[in-house]
C-alpha cells in the first residue's frame, strides 16, 4: 500500500503548489490591479490612520489640521474655512485631495522620510506627517476677499524677490470642511460658477492691456525701442490689415512709449508688436513662463498654461494663426492665468529676474526641526536690469498720471498696468490690474482680475490691488 | 529510542524562540515597549511543550520525532497571529492549548493500543454521525451564516464536525482493512471502468453517505469536501484502484452541479467565488469577505507589511470578517507576504509528509489506512480553507488547523496528532524490535 500513499502525497504537494500559485497571483501578479480596484479601500483607510501634518500660514495660523475621531482614525479640518480654500485644497478619504494637500501629500503624510518611518516602526510610534509652513498671509488674503466682495475674480500677490506667494484669493470659493460631505462635494462640482476652480492658476482670461507690459519688455530689451521712442497713436491705424481703434476712439499724435503705456494706447503697441515680430515676442513670452503650465507648487491639473489658444490648445506666438499686432495689446486669442500676469509684474520688479512662485516655505517635523526649506528658484533672466528699470519707470507713470491712478498709495510709489478686455460671451469686460511696489525696492507684485465687470481695470481692479498692497506693505 | 526524543526536544527550542520573537514583534508594534511578557509567553509555551514531550518520552519513546515540533511551530505561530488580532482571544486559545495537551496526553495513555478502535468501528461511526447531527438539535444547536456548525453547551460553543472527521476516518480505515481485498477481487469491469461489488461496498456507502447527508443538513460545505476527499484518499490507498477515485470524482462533480442548481445558498457561494467584485459584493453574506481577502493579500505583496501591521477593522466594523478563523491565512499573507505564507504552507507540507511517512512505516493495514486517512483530512482541511481564501475553490468555513482560533479545532487536532504518534510509535518499535 506504500505506492498509493506516495502518489497521494504527490497529489497533496500538487494541491499545495496550487495554493502557492494562487497566493502569488494575488500578492504579486495581480496585486496592482487589485490595489486599483475601486472596491479596495485599504489604501485610503490606511491613510486615515495617519495623522497628517499641519498646514500653517506665514503667521503660524493653522490652516489645516487632523483631528482624531472616536474610532482612532483622523479627519481633516480647516479652521480657516473658506479663507484659503483653493491654495490649501482638501484631503478626504472619499473625495481625494487638492491644492497644497495634494502637492505636499508625501510630506504631510510622513511618507517622504524612509528612515523616519522605519524608526517609527521600530519604536512602535504611529506614522506621523510633517507640518507645512506656507508663505500665505491671512490678513492680506482677508483684505483681498473683502475687496472682491463676492465678485467673481482672483487676486494673487507674491514677493518678487523670492516668489513667495502671500495672497491667493479666488472667488467664488468653498469651505473645504464641507467637501467631506459627498453630496455637498457633488454640488460644488456641478455648480456653474465653478467654486472649486482656483482662478489664479486654472482660469484663462484675455489679459487686455496688461499684456502691453510684455510687449514693452520685448520692445525695449530687444533694443528696437526705448521708452522715449515715438510712435503714432492715431486712431484707426491699420494693424495686420485691419483698422485698430483706441479706447473711446481717442486719437494721439506721435507719442513716446511711456506715454502710450500711461494712457494705454492700442495703436502704438499694435505697431510695436508688429515691428518687434512674432519671434521676439515668443522669446520673451517663453522667458516669462507663457506656453507651459504656470510654475507653482500645486498639482499639475490645477495649473493652466497661458498664451495664444486655438481650439482649446496653446499655440506658440510664432504660429501663422496669430495676429501679433493684436496679441501685443492683449487681444487676439490670448488667454492668461492671473498668476502668470503677476509673474510678469514680478519679473519687472525684480530687475528682470523671474523667481518661481511658491506657496510652501518650509517642511517642519513635529519637533519643530526644519526638514526641508523650499529655496527661492530662479526661472529665468527675462530682461536686463536696465530694461526692468525702464519698464518699471513706465509702469510708475501709469499709476502716477495714467489709467491706474486709483492704485496709488500714499508715500509709496506704485508701478502698474490696467487692463479692460472685451469678452465675447455676454459679459461686459474682464477687468485687470497688475502692479508692484514700492518701485524703488519692490517687495510685492500683484495681479487682480474681476470677471464680467462693468467699468475699467483702472476703476475696479486697481482699487483692489491698492488695498491688498497697502495691507502687505504697512 | 532516546535519540528520537532528544531530537524532538531540540526541535521544540526553535518553536519556543519563534513564539517569543513573534510576541516581541507584536508588543513592539502595539505598545511601543518590549515588555518581558513576551518572554513569559515563550517560557509558558516551552513549559507546555516540555510537559507534552515528557509524556511522549515515557509513553511513546519511538514515535516520530518531528511531528510534534512541527505542530508546535504551527500552534505557536497561530497563537501569535491570534494575539495580534485580539489578545483576549489569544488568552482563550492558550487555555484551549492547555486543555488540548491534556486531551493529547489522555488519548495517548488511554489508547495505548489504538487498534482496539477497530472492534468498535460501528459504534465509532454512529458517534461520528451523531456528532454531526448535534448542531441541528433544538436547544443546543446554533446557526451561523446559514450553517449549523456549532453546539452550545452553556458558555462553550463546540463544533462537532471537527471530531466527527476523526470518527469517520477510524471507521473507514477499520472497515476497509477487512474488505479492501474483497472490493478489488469482487470488482467487475463494465465499459472499461472497474465497479466495486455492491455487497461489500454497501455498508461503506451507507455510513459515508449518512455522514454526507448530515453535512448537507447542517450545510457545512467545507467539512463535506474534507470528508469526501478523505474518503476517496483512504479508498484509493486501500484498493490501489484509480477507477474508484475517478468514479468518486465523477459523482462529486455531478453532485456539485446538481447542488449548484438546486440550492440557492450554494449558487450564491459559487457566484461569490466566481465574481467577487460583482453585484454580490454589497449583499449580506455575499462576496465581501472573499473580495476583502484578496485585497488584503494584494496589500501584503511579496514580503508583507510586517507583524501587527494589517488593517483589520474600520472603526468598530471589521474590514476582514472572521479574521481570526476563516480569513487568518489572509492576515498572514497581509503581514508576512507571499514569503511568510509559503513558509506556513511548507510547515504544513512537512507535517503532512511525516504523516504519510508514518503510514508507509506502519506494518498493519489498519494503521496504514488510519494514518493515511488522518493525514489526508488534515491536508484537505488546509487546502479547503487556504484554497477558499485564495479563490482556488469557493470559500467555506473550516479552520486552518492549529492556527485558526477555535477550541474544537485545537482539541480535535491534538487527538489527531496523538493518534498519528501512537501509530508511529508502534510502527517504529516493531521495526526495531521484531516480534
Amino acid at each position: 500500500m506504500n505506492a498509493p500513499i506516495a502518489r497521494l502525497f504527490v497529489v497533496v504537494v500538487v494541491l499545495f503548489g496550487v495554493l502557492v500559485g494562487f497566493t502569488s497571483r494575488w500578492t504579486v501578479f495581480e496585486a496592482d490591479a487589485l490595489r486599483d480596484n475601486p472596491k479596495n479601500r485599504r489604501e485610503l483607510l490606511e491613510e486615515q490612520q495617519i495623522r497628517r501634518g499641519l498646514i500653517r500660514a506665514a503667521d503660524d495660523t493653522v490652516l489645516a489640521r487632523s483631528l482624531k475621531q472616536a474610532d482612532n482614525s483622523y479627519v481633516r479640518t480647516y479652521p480657516a474655512g473658506r479663507l484659503f480654500s483653493h491654495a490649501v485644497g482638501y484631503s478626504f478619504v472619499r473625495q481625494g485631495r487638492a491644492g497644497l494637500e495634494r502637492y505636499y501629500d508625501d510630506d504631510l503624510s510622513g511618507r517622504n522620510s524612509e528612515l523616519g518611518s522605519l524608526i517609527d516602526r521600530l519604536s512602535g510610534s504611529e506614522q506621523e506627517g510633517d507640518n507645512l509652513l506656507t508663505s500665505l498671509d491671512p490678513d492680506a488674503q482677508r483684505v483681498a476677499l473683502q475687496q472682491l466682495g463676492g465678485r467673481k475674480g482672483a487676486v494673487v500677490a507674491l514677493d518678487p524677490r523670492t516668489g513667495a506667494i502671500k495672497v491667493m484669493a479666488s472667488v467664488p470659493g468653498y469651505d473645504p470642511n464641507t467637501v467631506k460631505n459627498q453630496r455637498a462635494f457633488t454640488a460644488l462640482n456641478r455648480d456653474n460658477d465653478a467654486p472649486l476652480l482656483n482662478r489664479n492658476t486654472q482660469s484663462g482670461y484675455p489679459p487686455g492691456s496688461t499684456f502691453k507690459v510684455v510687449t514693452a519688455i520685448a520692445a525695449i530689451d530687444s533694443g528696437q525701442y526705448k521708452p522715449d521712442s515715438r510712435v503714432s497713436g492715431r486712431n484707426g491705424k491699420t494693424i495686420s490689415g485691419v483698422p485698430l481703434n483706441n479706447d473711446a476712439g481717442e486719437s494721439f499724435g506721435d507719442i513716446t512709449l511711456t506715454e502710450a503705456l500711461t494712457h494705454s494706447v492700442n495703436t502704438v503697441f499694435g505697431e510695436v508688436g508688429e515691428k518687434v515680430g512674432k519671434l521676439t515676442m515668443k522669446k520673451y513670452m517663453d522667458r516669462l513662463g507663457f506656453g507651459r503650465p504656470v510654475e507653482v507648487d500645486l498639482p499639475r491639473d490645477e495649473r493652466a498654461a497661458s498664451g495664444e489658444r486655438q481650439r482649446g490648445r496653446i499655440i506658440p506666438a510664432t504660429n501663422g494663426a496669430v495676429d501679433v499686432g493684436r496679441m501685443a495689446i492683449g487681444q487676439d486669442k490670448l488667454t492668461v492665468t492671473p498668476l502668470q500676469m503677476a509673474m510678469v509684474a514680478a519679473s519687472v520688479a525684480n530687475g528682470g529676474k523671474l523667481m518661481k512662485p511658491h506657496l510652501g516655505d518650509r517642511i517642519v517635523d513635529r519637533d519643530g526641526r526644519t526638514v526641508d526649506r523650499i529655496q527661492p528658484e530662479e526661472l529665468s533672466q527675462v530682461m536686463t536690469p536696465d530694461t526692468a528699470a525702464q519698464v518699471g519707470a513706465m509702469m510708475s507713470q501709469v499709476v502716477k498720471e495714467g489709467t491706474g491712478t486709483a492704485a496709488a498709495l500714499e508715500g509709496i510709489d506704485v508701478a502698474g498696468k490696467t487692463g479692460t478686455a472685451e469678452v465675447d460671451h455676454g459679459c461686459p469686460n474682464q477687468l485687470w490690474f497688475i502692479a508692484f511696489a514700492p518701485v524703488q525696492d519692490p517687495t510685492v507684485a500683484i495681479a487682480v482680475t474681476v470677471e464680467c465687470g462693468t467699468g475699467f481695470g483702472g476703476t475696479v481692479a486697481a482699487p483692489i490691488a491698492k488695498a491688498v498692497m497697502q495691507e502687505l506693505l504697512t | 529510542m532516546t535519540s528520537a526524543r532528544n531530537r524532538e526536544l531540540l526541535a521544540l527550542v526553535p518553536a519556543s524562540l519563534l513564539l517569543t520573537a513573534g510576541f516581541a514583534a507584536v508588543f513592539i508594534e502595539r505598545d511601543d515597549v518590549l515588555s518581558n511578557v513576551s518572554l513569559t509567553y515563550g517560557a509558558l509555551f516551552l513549559g507546555l511543550c516540555l510537559a507534552a514531550h515528557i509524556v511522549l518520552r515515557f509513553t511513546l519513546p519511538y514515535a516520530d520525532p518531528y511531528l510534534f515540533p512541527l505542530f508546535a511551530v504551527l500552534a505557536c505561530f497561530g497563537l501569535v497571529m491570534i494575539y495580534r488580532i485580539d489578545d483576549e482571544l489569544a488568552r482563550e486559545q492558550a487555555q484551549w492549548f492547555v486543555i488540548g495537551l491534556a486531551l493529547f496526553a489522555a488519548t495517548i495513555i488511554l489508547l495505548r493500543d489504538y487498534r482496539t478502535l477497530e472492534r468498535y468501528r460501528y459504534t465509532v461511526a454512529a458517534v461520528g454521525i451523531g456528532l454531526l447531527l448535534l448542531p441541528r438539535l433544538p436547544g443546543i444547536g446554533s446557526q451561523v451564516n446559514g450553517a449549523y456548525l456549532g453546539v452550545k453547551l452553556g458558555p462553550l460553543t463546540f463544533q462537532p464536525a471537527e471530531f466527527a472527521k476523526i470518527a469517520i476516518i477510524v471507521f473507514l480505515a477499520s472497515y476497509l482493512r477487512d474488505t479492501r481485498q474483497l472490493l478489488v477481487i469482487g470488482a467487475r469491469r463494465f465499459a472499461g471502468i472497474t465497479i466495486p461489488p455492491l455487497k461489500h461496498f454497501g455498508p461503506l456507502l451507507i455510513v459515508w453517505g449518512a455522514a454526507m447527508v448530515m453535512l448537507f443538513i447542517i450545510q457545512d460545505l467545507g467539512s463535506s469536501l474534507m470528508f469526501y476527499g478523505g474518503f476517496l484518499a483512504v479508498l484509493y490507498v486501500a484498493t490501489d484502484r484509480f477507477s474508484f477515485v475517478a468514479i468518486g470524482l465523477a459523482l462529486f462533480g455531478a453532485g456539485s452541479w446538481a447542488l449548484y442548481h438546486a440550492r440557492p445558498t450554494i449558487t450564491h457561494r459559487v457566484d461569490a467565488w466566481l465574481h467577487p467584485f460583482g453585484s454580490l459584493y454589497d449583499q449580506v453574506g455575499g462576496s465581501y469577505q472573499i473580495a476583502q481577502s484578496v485585497f488584503a493579500q494584494a496589500d501584503g505583496g511579496l514580503f508583507g507589511r510586517g507583524f501587527g501591521q494589517a488593517l483589520l477593522k474600520v472603526g468598530d466594523s471589521p474590514l476582514l470578517p472572521a479574521a481570526q478563523t476563516d480569513l487568518i491565512y489572509s492576515v498572514i499573507v497581509n503581514e508576512l507576504g507571499l514569503i511568510g505564507a509559503c513558509a506556513v504552507l511548507c510547515t504544513y507540507l512537512l507535517a503532512i509528509e511525516r504523516g504519510f511517512k508514518i503510514a508507509t512505516l506502519a506494518r498493519d493495514s489498519f494503521s496504514k489506512l488510519l494514518a493515511t486517512g488522518l493525514t489526508a483530512v488534515f491536508a484537505l482541511q488546509v487546502f479547503v480553507i487556504v484554497g477558499g481564501v485564495t479563490r482556488v475553490i469557493p470559500l467555506t468555513g473550516v479552520t486552518l488547523p492549529f492556527i485558526s482560533y477555535g477550541g474544537s479545532s485545537i482539541l480535535a487536532n491534538f487527538v489527531l496528532l496523538a493518534l498519528l504518534l501512537l501509530i508511529s510509535d508502534r510502527a517504529r518499535r516493531e521495526a526495531i524490535e521484531p516480534r
